[in-house]
Protein backbone atom coordinates (compact mmCIF):
# COMPACT_ATOMS: atom_id res chain seq x y z
CA UNK A 1 0.00 0.00 0.00
CA UNK A 2 2.71 2.53 0.90
CA UNK A 3 4.71 1.46 -2.50
CA UNK A 4 2.89 4.01 -4.44
CA UNK A 5 3.19 6.87 -2.56
CA UNK A 6 6.87 5.94 -1.53
CA UNK A 7 7.88 5.90 -4.99
CA UNK A 8 6.05 8.88 -5.68
CA UNK A 9 8.05 10.75 -3.20
CA UNK A 10 11.11 8.79 -4.23
CA UNK A 11 10.39 10.50 -8.31
CA UNK A 12 9.94 13.86 -7.18
CA UNK A 13 13.49 13.92 -5.25
CA UNK A 14 15.10 11.52 -8.23
CA UNK A 15 13.35 12.74 -11.46
CA UNK A 16 14.59 16.58 -11.26
CA UNK A 17 18.29 15.26 -11.32
CA UNK A 18 17.77 13.25 -14.20
CA UNK A 19 16.01 16.49 -15.59
CA UNK A 20 18.87 18.15 -14.89
CA UNK A 21 21.89 15.65 -16.27
CA UNK A 22 19.59 14.89 -19.26
CA UNK A 23 19.95 18.49 -20.50
CA UNK A 24 23.39 19.16 -19.45
CA UNK A 25 26.37 18.33 -21.98
CA UNK A 26 28.24 16.15 -20.41
CA UNK A 27 31.32 15.62 -22.18
CA UNK A 28 31.82 19.32 -21.94
CA UNK A 29 31.50 19.57 -17.75
CA UNK A 30 34.81 19.10 -17.59
CA UNK A 31 35.57 22.60 -19.20
CA UNK A 32 32.76 24.24 -17.84
CA UNK A 33 33.62 23.26 -14.67
CA UNK A 34 36.65 23.87 -14.55
CA UNK A 35 37.09 27.57 -14.55
CA UNK A 36 38.80 29.72 -12.00
CA UNK A 37 35.60 31.46 -10.70
CA UNK A 38 33.79 27.76 -10.40
CA UNK A 39 36.87 26.80 -8.57
CA UNK A 40 37.01 30.05 -6.53
CA UNK A 41 32.89 29.49 -5.97
CA UNK A 42 33.47 25.83 -4.64
CA UNK A 43 36.44 26.58 -2.42
CA UNK A 44 34.53 29.31 -1.05
CA UNK A 45 31.57 27.21 -0.43
CA UNK A 46 33.27 24.15 1.30
CA UNK A 47 35.38 26.61 3.97
CA UNK A 48 31.97 28.91 4.43
CA UNK A 49 30.19 25.88 5.20
CA UNK A 50 32.55 24.08 7.13
CA UNK A 51 32.78 26.92 9.37
CA UNK A 52 29.37 27.71 9.78
CA UNK A 53 28.61 24.05 11.02
CA UNK A 54 31.69 24.41 13.34
CA UNK A 55 29.56 27.88 14.82
CA UNK A 56 26.48 25.29 15.01
CA UNK A 57 28.11 23.00 16.84
CA UNK A 58 29.31 25.29 19.12
CA UNK A 59 26.37 27.53 19.86
CA UNK A 60 24.49 24.85 18.75
CA UNK A 61 24.72 22.23 21.45
CA UNK A 62 24.51 24.39 24.64
CA UNK A 63 21.27 25.66 23.21
CA UNK A 64 20.08 21.92 22.86
CA UNK A 65 20.79 20.84 25.92
CA UNK A 66 19.17 24.02 27.48
CA UNK A 67 16.19 23.55 25.23
CA UNK A 68 15.96 19.94 26.54
CA UNK A 69 16.94 20.30 30.07
CA UNK A 70 15.10 23.52 31.30
CA UNK A 71 12.10 23.82 33.28
CA UNK A 72 11.72 27.70 33.56
CA UNK A 73 8.54 29.36 32.29
CA UNK A 74 8.80 30.33 28.81
CA UNK A 75 10.96 27.66 27.20
CA UNK A 76 8.41 26.45 25.31
CA UNK A 77 8.42 29.89 23.43
CA UNK A 78 12.22 29.69 23.06
CA UNK A 79 12.05 26.02 21.62
CA UNK A 80 9.34 28.43 18.67
CA UNK A 81 11.48 31.06 18.17
CA UNK A 82 14.74 28.93 17.64
CA UNK A 83 12.75 27.65 15.14
CA UNK A 84 12.32 30.20 13.29
CA UNK A 85 14.95 30.53 10.77
CA UNK A 86 13.37 27.11 9.22
CA UNK A 87 10.01 28.55 8.00
CA UNK A 88 11.71 32.21 7.32
CA UNK A 89 12.14 32.36 3.11
CA UNK A 90 16.12 32.74 2.90
CA UNK A 91 15.36 36.05 2.00
CA UNK A 92 13.42 37.44 4.73
CA UNK A 93 16.62 36.67 7.06
CA UNK A 94 18.81 38.35 5.01
CA UNK A 95 17.42 41.24 5.09
CA UNK A 96 17.05 40.45 8.90
CA UNK A 97 20.30 40.01 8.97
CA UNK A 98 21.40 43.32 7.13
CA UNK A 99 18.86 45.81 9.18
CA UNK A 100 20.89 43.95 12.05
CA UNK A 101 24.73 43.90 11.11
CA UNK A 102 24.53 46.61 8.41
CA UNK A 103 26.20 49.68 8.28
CA UNK A 104 23.09 51.25 9.78
CA UNK A 105 21.69 48.42 11.82
CA UNK A 106 22.50 49.28 15.73
CA UNK A 107 24.41 46.13 16.20
CA UNK A 108 26.22 47.17 12.80
CA UNK A 109 26.83 50.89 14.06
CA UNK A 110 28.52 49.36 17.15
CA UNK A 111 31.03 46.98 15.51
CA UNK A 112 32.06 49.85 13.17
CA UNK A 113 32.62 52.12 15.93
CA UNK A 114 34.61 49.61 17.99
CA UNK A 115 36.11 47.97 15.15
CA UNK A 116 36.19 50.15 12.23
CA UNK A 117 34.95 47.07 10.25
CA UNK A 118 31.17 46.33 8.71
CA UNK A 119 29.73 43.32 8.40
CA UNK A 120 28.10 43.06 5.21
CA UNK A 121 30.24 42.08 2.09
CA UNK A 122 32.70 40.17 3.64
CA UNK A 123 33.13 36.40 4.08
CA UNK A 124 32.05 36.52 7.78
CA UNK A 125 28.53 37.34 6.65
CA UNK A 126 28.25 34.45 4.39
CA UNK A 127 29.29 32.14 7.26
CA UNK A 128 26.78 34.41 9.74
CA UNK A 129 24.01 33.54 7.27
CA UNK A 130 24.70 30.35 6.92
CA UNK A 131 24.76 30.06 10.54
CA UNK A 132 21.44 31.50 10.67
CA UNK A 133 19.79 29.16 8.34
CA UNK A 134 21.65 25.90 9.44
CA UNK A 135 21.56 25.96 13.30
CA UNK A 136 17.49 25.16 13.74
CA UNK A 137 18.71 21.93 11.95
CA UNK A 138 21.30 20.91 14.19
CA UNK A 139 19.23 21.65 17.55
CA UNK A 140 15.95 19.71 16.16
CA UNK A 141 18.09 17.20 15.62
CA UNK A 142 19.90 17.34 19.38
CA UNK A 143 16.93 18.50 21.57
CA UNK A 144 14.68 15.63 20.08
CA UNK A 145 17.65 13.21 21.01
CA UNK A 146 17.65 14.60 24.55
CA UNK A 147 14.68 14.70 25.15
CA UNK A 148 13.98 11.27 23.92
CA UNK A 149 17.04 9.89 25.85
CA UNK A 150 15.64 11.27 29.32
CA UNK A 151 18.07 12.37 31.93
CA UNK A 152 18.18 9.20 34.02
CA UNK A 153 21.48 8.50 33.18
CA UNK A 154 22.90 12.00 33.97
CA UNK A 155 21.04 11.59 37.26
CA UNK A 156 22.15 8.59 38.10
CA UNK A 157 25.90 9.73 37.14
CA UNK A 158 25.40 12.82 39.21
CA UNK A 159 24.07 10.50 42.41
CA UNK A 160 27.67 8.58 41.97
CA UNK A 161 28.96 11.88 42.69
CA UNK A 162 29.90 13.38 38.88
CA UNK A 163 30.29 16.95 38.74
CA UNK A 164 27.87 18.43 36.52
CA UNK A 165 30.72 19.30 33.79
CA UNK A 166 31.40 15.79 34.26
CA UNK A 167 28.38 14.55 33.18
CA UNK A 168 28.15 16.21 30.04
CA UNK A 169 31.30 15.35 29.01
CA UNK A 170 31.05 11.93 30.21
CA UNK A 171 27.22 10.79 29.93
CA UNK A 172 25.27 13.92 27.99
CA UNK A 173 27.73 14.17 25.34
CA UNK A 174 28.45 10.65 24.37
CA UNK A 175 24.90 9.71 24.52
CA UNK A 176 24.43 12.82 22.10
CA UNK A 177 27.01 11.55 19.16
CA UNK A 178 24.75 9.80 16.58
CA UNK A 179 22.00 12.76 16.81
CA UNK A 180 25.04 15.20 16.58
CA UNK A 181 26.38 13.41 13.56
CA UNK A 182 23.04 13.82 11.83
CA UNK A 183 22.47 17.61 13.16
CA UNK A 184 26.08 18.29 11.52
CA UNK A 185 25.38 16.88 7.96
CA UNK A 186 22.27 18.68 7.75
CA UNK A 187 23.37 21.88 8.83
CA UNK A 188 26.60 21.76 6.81
CA UNK A 189 24.26 20.54 3.48
CA UNK A 190 21.92 23.32 4.83
CA UNK A 191 25.19 25.68 4.53
CA UNK A 192 26.34 24.40 1.40
CA UNK A 193 22.80 24.49 -0.49
CA UNK A 194 22.06 28.51 0.99
CA UNK A 195 21.51 30.98 -1.71
CA UNK A 196 18.71 33.88 -0.71
CA UNK A 197 20.07 35.27 2.79
CA UNK A 198 23.73 35.14 1.68
CA UNK A 199 22.65 37.06 -1.51
CA UNK A 200 20.83 40.04 0.47
CA UNK A 201 22.94 39.78 3.36
CA UNK A 202 26.77 39.27 1.82
CA UNK A 203 26.25 40.44 -1.75
CA UNK A 204 27.76 38.84 -4.37
CA UNK A 205 31.42 39.03 -5.16
CA UNK A 206 33.93 36.53 -6.75
CA UNK A 207 36.32 34.69 -4.07
CA UNK A 208 34.62 36.62 -1.01
CA UNK A 209 31.41 36.10 -0.45
CA UNK A 210 30.36 34.38 -4.30
CA UNK A 211 29.77 30.85 -3.04
CA UNK A 212 28.30 28.26 -5.73
CA UNK A 213 24.60 29.04 -5.50
CA UNK A 214 25.29 32.21 -6.13
CA UNK A 215 28.21 31.76 -8.64
CA UNK A 216 24.96 28.98 -10.35
CA UNK A 217 22.83 32.02 -10.39
CA UNK A 218 24.86 33.88 -12.10
CA UNK A 219 25.76 32.08 -14.32
CA UNK A 220 22.29 31.44 -15.15
CA UNK A 221 22.14 34.75 -16.31
CA UNK A 222 24.76 34.33 -19.79
CA UNK A 223 25.31 31.03 -19.99
CA UNK A 224 22.84 28.09 -18.76
CA UNK A 225 24.83 25.03 -19.44
CA UNK A 226 27.80 26.38 -17.33
CA UNK A 227 24.82 26.81 -14.75
CA UNK A 228 23.39 23.38 -15.24
CA UNK A 229 27.37 22.08 -14.92
CA UNK A 230 27.85 24.23 -11.64
CA UNK A 231 24.48 22.47 -9.99
CA UNK A 232 25.60 18.92 -11.16
CA UNK A 233 29.29 20.09 -9.64
CA UNK A 234 26.93 20.91 -6.20
CA UNK A 235 24.87 18.20 -6.45
CA UNK A 236 27.83 15.91 -6.46
CA UNK A 237 29.60 17.79 -3.29
CA UNK A 238 25.72 17.04 -1.44
CA UNK A 239 25.81 13.56 -2.43
CA UNK A 240 29.46 12.93 -1.08
CA UNK A 241 28.86 14.79 2.07
CA UNK A 242 25.58 12.82 2.69
CA UNK A 243 27.44 9.54 1.52
CA UNK A 244 30.55 9.53 3.79
CA UNK A 245 28.64 11.16 6.71
CA UNK A 246 25.47 8.67 6.89
CA UNK A 247 26.47 5.17 7.29
CA UNK A 248 28.15 5.65 11.07
CA UNK A 249 25.81 8.97 12.49
CA UNK A 250 22.75 9.21 10.23
CA UNK A 251 21.50 5.08 10.46
CA UNK A 252 22.93 5.44 14.41
CA UNK A 253 20.91 8.55 15.01
CA UNK A 254 17.45 6.39 13.58
CA UNK A 255 18.42 2.93 14.82
CA UNK B 1 11.20 11.52 19.01
CA UNK B 2 14.36 10.88 17.55
CA UNK B 3 12.38 9.74 14.77
CA UNK B 4 10.08 12.51 14.55
CA UNK B 5 13.07 15.14 15.33
CA UNK B 6 15.25 13.57 12.50
CA UNK B 7 12.37 13.74 10.24
CA UNK B 8 11.30 17.44 10.53
CA UNK B 9 14.25 18.36 10.26
CA UNK B 10 14.23 16.67 6.81
CA UNK B 11 11.46 17.91 5.78
CA UNK B 12 12.02 21.63 6.44
CA UNK B 13 15.67 21.11 4.83
CA UNK B 14 13.73 20.18 1.59
CA UNK B 15 11.58 22.95 1.78
CA UNK B 16 14.56 25.59 2.65
CA UNK B 17 16.04 24.62 -0.66
CA UNK B 18 13.00 24.87 -2.37
CA UNK B 19 12.35 28.41 -1.19
CA UNK B 20 16.36 29.20 -2.24
CA UNK B 21 15.48 28.53 -5.41
CA UNK B 22 12.48 29.74 -5.85
CA UNK B 23 13.92 33.28 -5.13
CA UNK B 24 15.70 34.26 -8.18
CA UNK B 25 12.11 35.21 -9.73
CA UNK B 26 10.96 36.97 -6.52
CA UNK B 27 13.71 38.85 -6.44
CA UNK B 28 14.29 40.38 -9.40
CA UNK B 29 9.98 40.32 -10.38
CA UNK B 30 6.63 40.91 -9.06
CA UNK B 31 4.54 38.73 -10.70
CA UNK B 32 4.05 34.94 -10.79
CA UNK B 33 4.61 33.56 -13.78
CA UNK B 34 4.40 29.80 -13.77
CA UNK B 35 0.50 29.39 -13.95
CA UNK B 36 -0.27 30.35 -18.39
CA UNK B 37 -2.24 32.96 -18.46
CA UNK B 38 -5.78 32.19 -19.73
CA UNK B 39 -6.37 33.02 -23.63
CA UNK B 40 -9.21 34.70 -24.44
CA UNK B 41 -11.23 34.15 -27.71
CA UNK B 42 -8.91 35.86 -29.78
CA UNK B 43 -8.90 39.53 -32.08
CA UNK B 44 -9.67 43.04 -31.14
CA UNK B 45 -12.85 41.80 -29.27
CA UNK B 46 -11.33 41.53 -25.35
CA UNK B 47 -9.33 38.74 -23.72
CA UNK B 48 -6.09 38.82 -21.33
CA UNK B 49 -2.79 39.98 -23.11
CA UNK B 50 0.52 38.16 -21.41
CA UNK B 51 3.82 41.16 -21.66
CA UNK B 52 6.95 39.79 -20.24
CA UNK B 53 8.45 42.79 -19.11
CA UNK B 54 12.46 43.38 -18.01
CA UNK B 55 12.19 45.00 -14.16
CA UNK B 56 13.12 47.94 -14.92
CA UNK B 57 10.28 48.73 -16.97
CA UNK B 58 8.12 47.62 -14.13
CA UNK B 59 6.46 51.79 -13.35
CA UNK B 60 6.14 52.62 -16.69
CA UNK B 61 4.78 49.19 -18.05
CA UNK B 62 2.03 49.01 -15.11
CA UNK B 63 1.05 52.76 -16.07
CA UNK B 64 0.94 52.08 -20.22
CA UNK B 65 -0.92 48.51 -18.83
CA UNK B 66 -3.76 50.71 -17.84
CA UNK B 67 -4.07 52.83 -19.63
CA UNK B 68 -3.99 50.26 -22.65
CA UNK B 69 -6.74 48.69 -20.94
CA UNK B 70 -8.84 51.87 -20.57
CA UNK B 71 -8.72 52.38 -24.68
CA UNK B 72 -9.37 48.63 -25.48
CA UNK B 73 -12.59 47.63 -23.47
CA UNK B 74 -12.86 43.43 -22.88
CA UNK B 75 -8.96 43.26 -22.38
CA UNK B 76 -6.88 42.79 -19.75
CA UNK B 77 -2.99 43.56 -19.75
CA UNK B 78 -1.14 40.62 -17.15
CA UNK B 79 2.28 41.84 -16.98
CA UNK B 80 5.43 39.29 -15.91
CA UNK B 81 8.59 42.09 -14.42
CA UNK B 82 11.87 40.05 -14.16
CA UNK B 83 15.31 40.12 -15.24
CA UNK B 84 15.59 39.79 -19.21
CA UNK B 85 17.58 36.62 -19.01
CA UNK B 86 15.31 34.81 -16.95
CA UNK B 87 12.39 35.99 -19.02
CA UNK B 88 14.13 34.70 -21.57
CA UNK B 89 14.56 31.05 -20.13
CA UNK B 90 11.11 31.08 -19.19
CA UNK B 91 9.74 31.36 -22.75
CA UNK B 92 12.35 29.08 -24.14
CA UNK B 93 10.92 26.68 -22.07
CA UNK B 94 7.45 27.13 -23.43
CA UNK B 95 6.12 30.00 -20.57
CA UNK B 96 3.43 31.16 -22.54
CA UNK B 97 3.12 34.99 -23.39
CA UNK B 98 1.84 37.44 -26.47
CA UNK B 99 4.72 40.12 -25.81
CA UNK B 100 8.36 40.18 -24.76
CA UNK B 101 10.09 43.21 -24.36
CA UNK B 102 13.89 42.92 -23.39
CA UNK B 103 16.50 45.16 -21.31
CA UNK B 104 19.02 44.54 -23.87
CA UNK B 105 19.67 43.42 -27.17
CA UNK B 106 21.64 40.54 -26.19
CA UNK B 107 18.77 39.07 -24.57
CA UNK B 108 15.80 39.43 -27.50
CA UNK B 109 18.56 37.93 -29.51
CA UNK B 110 18.73 34.86 -27.67
CA UNK B 111 14.60 34.59 -27.52
CA UNK B 112 15.04 34.93 -31.29
CA UNK B 113 17.76 32.13 -31.43
CA UNK B 114 15.23 29.99 -29.36
CA UNK B 115 12.37 30.60 -31.85
CA UNK B 116 9.94 32.14 -29.89
CA UNK B 117 9.81 35.33 -31.64
CA UNK B 118 7.24 36.33 -34.24
CA UNK B 119 8.77 38.79 -37.20
CA UNK B 120 11.40 41.54 -35.94
CA UNK B 121 11.88 43.34 -32.70
CA UNK B 122 11.78 47.14 -32.19
CA UNK B 123 13.69 49.18 -30.11
CA UNK B 124 11.68 51.73 -28.04
CA UNK B 125 13.95 52.92 -25.36
CA UNK B 126 16.94 53.39 -23.93
CA UNK B 127 18.48 53.74 -20.99
CA UNK B 128 22.26 54.70 -19.25
CA UNK B 129 24.01 54.12 -16.13
CA UNK B 130 23.54 57.16 -13.43
CA UNK B 131 25.35 56.70 -9.53
CA UNK B 132 22.73 56.16 -7.09
CA UNK B 133 23.99 57.96 -3.70
CA UNK B 134 22.35 58.46 -0.44
CA UNK B 135 20.18 61.10 -0.23
CA UNK B 136 22.34 64.65 0.45
CA UNK B 137 25.51 62.66 -1.52
CA UNK B 138 26.96 62.86 2.40
CA UNK B 139 29.98 61.60 0.23
CA UNK B 140 30.72 64.00 -2.29
CA UNK B 141 30.72 61.95 -5.53
CA UNK B 142 30.35 64.33 -8.53
CA UNK B 143 31.36 61.97 -11.25
CA UNK B 144 32.28 58.02 -12.03
CA UNK B 145 36.28 58.77 -11.24
CA UNK B 146 35.17 59.87 -7.73
CA UNK B 147 34.06 56.42 -7.29
CA UNK B 148 37.24 54.91 -7.08
CA UNK B 149 37.84 57.55 -3.79
CA UNK B 150 39.39 55.78 -0.63
CA UNK B 151 37.35 53.82 2.01
CA UNK B 152 34.00 54.15 -0.29
CA UNK B 153 32.02 51.37 -0.74
CA UNK B 154 30.72 50.90 -4.19
CA UNK B 155 28.08 48.04 -5.60
CA UNK B 156 27.92 47.64 -8.81
CA UNK B 157 26.00 44.87 -10.97
CA UNK B 158 27.70 41.32 -12.30
CA UNK B 159 29.05 41.49 -15.59
CA UNK B 160 26.67 38.92 -16.64
CA UNK B 161 23.84 40.98 -16.65
CA UNK B 162 23.30 43.76 -19.20
CA UNK B 163 23.79 46.56 -15.97
CA UNK B 164 26.88 45.15 -15.07
CA UNK B 165 28.33 44.29 -18.95
CA UNK B 166 27.39 48.60 -19.69
CA UNK B 167 29.34 49.10 -16.42
CA UNK B 168 32.43 47.22 -18.23
CA UNK B 169 32.11 49.06 -20.88
CA UNK B 170 32.39 52.63 -19.09
CA UNK B 171 34.94 51.56 -17.06
CA UNK B 172 36.97 50.59 -20.53
CA UNK B 173 36.02 53.99 -22.03
CA UNK B 174 37.77 55.85 -18.73
CA UNK B 175 40.30 53.82 -17.79
CA UNK B 176 38.66 53.72 -14.09
CA UNK B 177 38.61 50.58 -13.11
CA UNK B 178 36.30 50.56 -9.99
CA UNK B 179 36.59 47.85 -6.86
CA UNK B 180 32.90 46.69 -6.13
CA UNK B 181 32.69 45.15 -2.31
CA UNK B 182 29.77 43.00 -4.04
CA UNK B 183 28.35 42.74 -8.19
CA UNK B 184 25.07 41.83 -7.64
CA UNK B 185 22.85 39.77 -9.94
CA UNK B 186 20.01 42.43 -10.71
CA UNK B 187 19.75 46.21 -10.58
CA UNK B 188 17.11 46.61 -7.78
CA UNK B 189 19.66 44.58 -5.86
CA UNK B 190 22.44 47.60 -6.25
CA UNK B 191 19.82 50.10 -5.57
CA UNK B 192 18.58 48.28 -2.22
CA UNK B 193 22.16 47.84 -1.24
CA UNK B 194 22.58 51.95 -1.88
CA UNK B 195 18.78 52.53 0.43
CA UNK B 196 19.74 50.43 3.44
CA UNK B 197 23.30 52.50 3.84
CA UNK B 198 25.44 49.42 3.29
CA UNK B 199 26.68 51.02 -0.04
CA UNK B 200 27.65 54.69 -0.45
CA UNK B 201 27.49 53.95 -4.47
CA UNK B 202 25.96 51.86 -6.59
CA UNK B 203 25.93 51.67 -10.91
CA UNK B 204 22.19 51.71 -11.72
CA UNK B 205 20.00 52.93 -14.18
CA UNK B 206 18.62 56.35 -14.74
CA UNK B 207 15.36 55.09 -14.61
CA UNK B 208 15.97 53.22 -11.64
CA UNK B 209 17.35 56.13 -9.67
CA UNK B 210 14.54 58.32 -10.86
CA UNK B 211 11.98 55.78 -9.56
CA UNK B 212 14.08 55.70 -6.40
CA UNK B 213 13.83 59.42 -5.89
CA UNK B 214 13.86 60.28 -2.67
CA UNK B 215 15.29 57.32 -1.30
CA UNK B 216 18.37 57.85 -3.34
CA UNK B 217 20.12 61.34 -5.15
CA UNK B 218 21.05 60.43 -8.77
CA UNK B 219 24.40 61.74 -9.98
CA UNK B 220 24.44 61.79 -13.73
CA UNK B 221 28.10 61.02 -15.74
CA UNK B 222 28.91 62.33 -19.34
CA UNK B 223 31.00 58.86 -19.76
CA UNK B 224 27.61 57.11 -19.48
CA UNK B 225 26.90 57.76 -22.73
CA UNK B 226 29.28 55.38 -24.08
CA UNK B 227 27.20 52.31 -22.85
CA UNK B 228 23.75 52.76 -24.00
CA UNK B 229 21.33 50.40 -23.80
CA UNK B 230 18.60 49.44 -26.22
CA UNK B 231 15.42 48.17 -25.58
CA UNK B 232 13.59 45.88 -27.99
CA UNK B 233 10.22 44.81 -28.10
CA UNK B 234 8.53 42.24 -30.13
CA UNK B 235 5.42 39.71 -30.23
CA UNK B 236 5.56 35.79 -29.24
CA UNK B 237 4.92 33.04 -31.65
CA UNK B 238 2.17 31.27 -31.20
CA UNK B 239 0.44 34.88 -28.77
CA UNK B 240 -2.51 36.63 -29.99
CA UNK B 241 -0.89 38.26 -33.18
CA UNK B 242 -3.25 41.23 -33.44
CA UNK B 243 -3.32 42.26 -29.82
CA UNK B 244 0.02 41.95 -28.88
CA UNK B 245 0.89 44.11 -32.71
CA UNK B 246 -1.54 46.65 -31.12
CA UNK B 247 0.09 46.93 -27.38
CA UNK B 248 3.67 47.42 -29.75
CA UNK B 249 2.31 50.22 -31.55
CA UNK B 250 0.88 51.81 -28.37
CA UNK B 251 4.49 51.29 -26.93
CA UNK B 252 6.10 52.77 -29.75
CA UNK B 253 3.27 56.01 -29.63
CA UNK B 254 2.78 59.10 -28.20
CA UNK B 255 1.24 57.68 -25.03
CA UNK B 256 4.30 55.25 -24.78
CA UNK B 257 6.83 57.50 -25.38
CA UNK B 258 5.04 59.94 -22.66
CA UNK B 259 4.96 57.22 -19.76
CA UNK B 260 8.80 56.13 -20.58
CA UNK B 261 10.03 59.47 -20.45
CA UNK B 262 8.89 60.08 -16.82
CA UNK B 263 11.37 57.54 -15.63
CA UNK B 264 13.79 59.08 -17.69
CA UNK B 265 14.03 56.52 -20.34
CA UNK B 266 15.55 57.94 -23.60
CA UNK B 267 13.48 57.63 -26.81
CA UNK B 268 14.77 55.35 -29.36
CA UNK B 269 17.23 56.82 -31.74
Amino acid sequence: MLAIPATLALALVVLPVVGLLVRSDLTRLPSLIATPSSWHALRLSLITAALATLACVLLGVPLAVVLARARFRGVRLLRSIVLLPLVLPPVVGGLALLYLLGRKGFLGMLITTLTGQSVPFTTTAVVIAQTFVAMPFLVVSLEGALRGAGDRYEQVAATLGARPWTVFRRVTLPLLLPALGSGVVLSFARALGEFGATITFAGSLEDVTRTLPLEVYTQAEVDIDSAVALSILLIVVAVLVIAVARPRSWEGGLR
Amino acid sequence: MKKLALAVAAVALFAGACSSSDEPSTQTGGSSVSAPAPKGTGGTGGGTLTVFAAASLTESFTALGKEFEAQHSGVTVKFSFAGSSTLVQQLTNGAKADVFASADQANMDKAAQGGVIDGQATVFATNKLAIAVAPGNPKGIKSFADLNKAGLSVVTCAPQVPCGSATKKVEQQTGVTLKPKSEESDVKQVLNKVRSGDADAGLVYVTDATSAAGKVDKVDFPEAAQAINNYPIAAIKGGQAELAHQFEEFVLGTEGKNELAKVGFGSAQ
